[in-house]
């Protein structure tokens, strides 16, 4: 997929000055994370696979009533030949979930011939469905083929693999995150704001974003403990500091004590400039974690309820 | 000076006008001109002028600066970010993610479903043509392709458009490939000869991928490569089957570079599919994140490389192949570089695709077990992506991606922006026969971005430079004048290409969304950056 680098979370959710250009797959994130909160954890340890989720049949505008009564016809009639998630069967019947039919179907013009009459040369029978029967399985497959298609209905599988009991012990020791924080203040119901996934996101990445952990959700709002602060040592020794506004090479704006803004010109590193960000160490341990450090702190910070 | 007889005689084969691009001009490394995608064939984009140079930068002022618009062109359902992932209806911009080219004094660039001719002078419209509205995806459009008088553009429902670079005019087009199969077409055409090389993308119905060459009469197809093997074909065996391999995908999204002594076209593939679930997919997936070096008179491959055997991060290996007139170990080699999305730094023979060396280009991958004799990253399968997510560097966007870098054969040194990212890559799709992306991931963080000088005869880095802000890929443009032009915080700023000091800026309306590019025009080097909607033309004033 076309992309481009992810040092720009975000940048749907930002300011158009902050760079949209490069910015294409974080587009695609940002839809993401809206559609990550319409999508309930299954945790089923079922083997998972396409199916019409409910964000699919609401992103694909399908009628909900008919894509449920086409998947019941389905699985009734067609699914012995091309499976239960219309992905085919070798031998049998063809995938119709990338099938041209499905893809360029509209109110069942391509799909019902086939379903109708069958295709004998190619060894299909007859459905013996009506008209109004076949437009609903129809309308199923093209949800089928529509979810495929879009990672924004995809439904997330079990996140919970960890062990809390480990998850605390890291907490508490080699993570290091008791330094910070506490499970009965700072992280109380933790567990009960976000899904697992939206969890596991927020914490290895805690930036203020959105649950999905992701890339282009908007910044956090107001002031926050999070929020990098500056110092700026002017030629004559003089320091100024506050809370960051935006640093590059050639500026530097902060606001002070007194909340006035202040702007601060930079040429190769005159002035210079401290930035203190209190999440640096969210991201130093990123180089550290194991996913079973991952996975075990999830599946103890959900119990933090 | 030929040029004079070449057009005369040009005109008596009816191919090219006195308005038109001189094919011999794509043959040379011209100053006067920026006529194909990378500025020449070799993809380096330097600029042997130093009219604008290390002493007088200071001085760069700015000439005209152009704000272009576009009405909505786009139909109700339309995905804007990528074929099926995207917002539908979301409002359309410009955003101009294409190299212009500039030929004759005019500029001529795109957007999705727009292209215009511009008066280099001045920034003034000459035309702007509007493609009919559509479903593709508008994720970006990288640029034109010129063959004598005529244009050619691809399109979000993958047609290439011809069209003719005096009045703006439609030619003609043709479909190059199925948008109702999720293809959408993103590259910039290249032309080569009498071949228009034209790539195509969409990765979300795992559909084959494939590179084109038409006829630039016409827009016939003169020969077609499938970036997966059938049955019978070499590197089938790479696949669990040929059912595999026809869904394997491996697009041609990014334009490639071209040796005229070696009449080779190099290009890069992306991502195999289903993207994250690898399972039905056991195996290196031939040519998908791979460098393929084509005959591009017949189409025939000549040689591969292959950066990310078996992918399941995403990781297109469509950067720039860089093509380097180098010397290693006192030997003068044909060298072509790339700086790869899946976080390393490669140099082959571009003769024969041998390997030379890979080196990292960040410090935080974590998805390999080392590298295999070859050079290749061996993939560490406790990194695929997973139900309960796998904690990968890089992210999905990778290390570095399609802005283009930069060789500059003074220095000897390639740059190249990089960023170290994470992600947690989740496993949607766990069936024996996923289909689609079959996962997700989700950014778990960054460490900042640097912009990296890589000597390409060891693959370290001779200087780099970190951003106060972050910062990742970035367009690069270097030139003779000892100046290496690259954007970050909205800003377009100019680097002493051997140190890595900064030596001017200037402050954009957005950070520079496609690449600099130069050129002599009335006597007067001209500095081009394209920053979201806008374009602002630099020279220095005497």
């Amino acid at each position: 997929m076309q992309t481009t680098s992810p040092t720009n979370n975000g940048f749907l959710c930002v300011p158009l000055r902050a760079s949209a250009p490069l910015r294409e797959i974080r587009l695609l994130s940002c839809v993401f994370i809206a559609a990550f909160t319409l999508t309930a954890q299954t945790g089923s340890g079922e083997k998972a696979t396409i199916s019409a989720t409910p964000a699919a049949v609401t992103a694909s505008k399908e009628d909900p009533a008919a894509v449920d009564r086409g998947s019941k016809i389905f699985a009734g009639h067609c699914a012995s030949c091309h499976g239960a998630t219309a992905k085919g069967i070798t031998g049998k019947g063809v995938d119709l979930v990338r099938s041209l039919y499905v893809l360029d179907d509209e109110k069942g013009i391509l799909l019902t011939p086939p379903i109708r009459d069958g295709r004998p040369d190619k060894g299909m029978p007859k459905s013996g469905l009506t008209d109004a029967e076949i437009l609903d399985v129809a309308a199923w497959l093209r949800v089928q083929s529509y979810g495929a298609g879009h990672r924004t209905t995809y439904t997330f599988l079990d996140v919970l693999t960890g062990d809390a009991k480990k998850g605390e012990a890291y907490f508490n020791g080699a993570g290091k995150c008791n330094t910070c924080h506490s499970p009965t203040g700072d992280l109380k119901g933790l567990g009960s704001r976000y899904t697992p996934q939206q969890l596991q996101g927020r914490w290895l990445s805690p930036t203020g974003r959105g649950g999905a952990g992701g890339r282009g959700a908007a910044a956090a709002t107001g002031p926050s403990r999070s929020q990098k602060t500056v110092v700026v040592t002017l030629a004559n020794g003089q320091t100024v500091s506050g809370t960051l506004d935006r640093v590059d090479d050639f500026n530097v704006t902060l606001h002070d004590a007194s909340g006035a803004f202040r702007s601060f010109t930079r040429d190769n590193g005159i002035p210079k400039v401290a930035v203190t960000d209190p999440l640096k160490i969210h991201i130093d341990m990123l180089r550290t974690y194991t996913d079973a450090d991952m996975h075990n702190m999830t599946a103890y910070l959900v119990t933090l309820k | 000076m030929t040029f004079r007889h070449l057009t005369l005689a040009l005109f008596a084969t009816g191919l090219l006008c006195a308005q038109g691009l001189d094919r011999a001009t794509l043959l040379k490394q011209p100053v006067d001109a920026w006529p194909t995608y990378n500025g020449d064939y070799s993809a380096r984009r330097y600029s042997s002028l130093k009219e604008i140079n290390s002493t007088n930068v200071h001085q760069l002022s700015l000439l005209w600066s152009t704000r272009f618009t576009a009405p909505p062109n786009t139909l109700p359902g339309a995905a804007p970010a990528g074929g099926r992932g995207g917002a539908p209806g979301a409002a359309p911009a410009v955003s101009i993610k294409a190299t212009p080219l500039m030929v004759n004094g005019v500029l001529y660039f795109s957007s999705p479903n727009n292209a215009w001719a511009v008066d280099a002078r001045t920034g003034r419209e000459i035309w702007h043509y509007t493609y009919p509205p559509n479903t593709g995806s508008t994720i970006g459009n990288r640029g034109l392709g010129m063959y004598g008088n005529w244009l050619y553009m691809e399109t979000p429902d993958s047609h290439l458009v011809s069209l003719d670079a005096t009045t703006g005019k439609e030619r003609w087009k043709v479909q190059i490939a199925d948008p109702k199969l999720d293809y959408t077409s993103t590259a910039a055409p290249i032309v080569v000869g009498n071949h228009i090389l034209a790539g195509i993308g969409g990765d979300h119905m795992d559909n084959p991928g494939f590179i084109q060459s038409l006829d630039p009469e016409t827009g016939a197809v003169q020969w077609k490569w499938n970036t997966t093997p059938r049955a019978g074909e070499p590197g089938i065996e790479t696949w669990p089957d040929e059912y595999a391999s026809m869904h394997g995908t491996g697009q041609t999204w990014i334009p490639g570079s071209y040796d005229p002594e070696l009449n080779l076209y190099y290009f890069g593939t992306g991502n195999p599919n289903p993207v994250m679930a690898e399972q039905s997919r056991k195996g290196d997936n031939l040519y998908t994140c791979t460098i393929v070096a084509l005959n591009p008179d017949t189409g025939k491959m000549a040689w591969y490389y292959q950066p990310s055997p078996h992918d399941t991060h995403d990781w297109d290996a469509t950067e720039a192949p860089v093509l380097i007139d180098g010397v290693i170990d006192g030997k003068p080699r044909k060298l072509l570089a790339q700086a790869n999305r899946n976080g390393y730094f490669f140099v082959v023979d571009r003769t024969n695709g041998k390997h030379i060396l890979t080196t990292p280009l960040i410090d935080t991958i974590n998805w390999t077990k080392g590298l295999n004799a070859n050079g290749q990253p061996i993939p560490d399968p406790a990194k695929y992506p997973k139900p309960d997510g796998a904690l990968v560097s890089p992210a999905s966007g990778g290390a570095t991606n399609w802005p283009a870098p930069s060789f500059n054969p003074e220095t000897g040194l390639f740059y190249v922006g990089v960023t170290r990212t994470w992600s947690v890559f989740y496993q949607t799709d766990t069936d024996d026969h996923p289909e689609g992306y079959g996962g997700v991931d989700s950014s778990a963080g960054g460490d900042g971005g640097s912009l990296l000088a890589i000597d390409y005869k060891t693959g370290k880095v001779a200087w780099k430079h970190d951003w106060p802000a972050g910062g990742g890929a970035a367009h690069m443009l270097s030139t003779a004048g000892k100046l290496l032009f690259t954007g970050n915080g909205s800003n377009i700023i100019a680097f002493d290409p051997a140190n890595g000091k900064i030596l001017w800026h200037s402050s954009l309306f957005g950070n520079p969304s496609a690449g600099p590019i130069t050129y002599m025009l009335d006597g007067k080097q001209h500095l081009l950056v394209i920053a979201g909607d806008s374009f602002y033309t630099f020279v220095v004033n005497h």
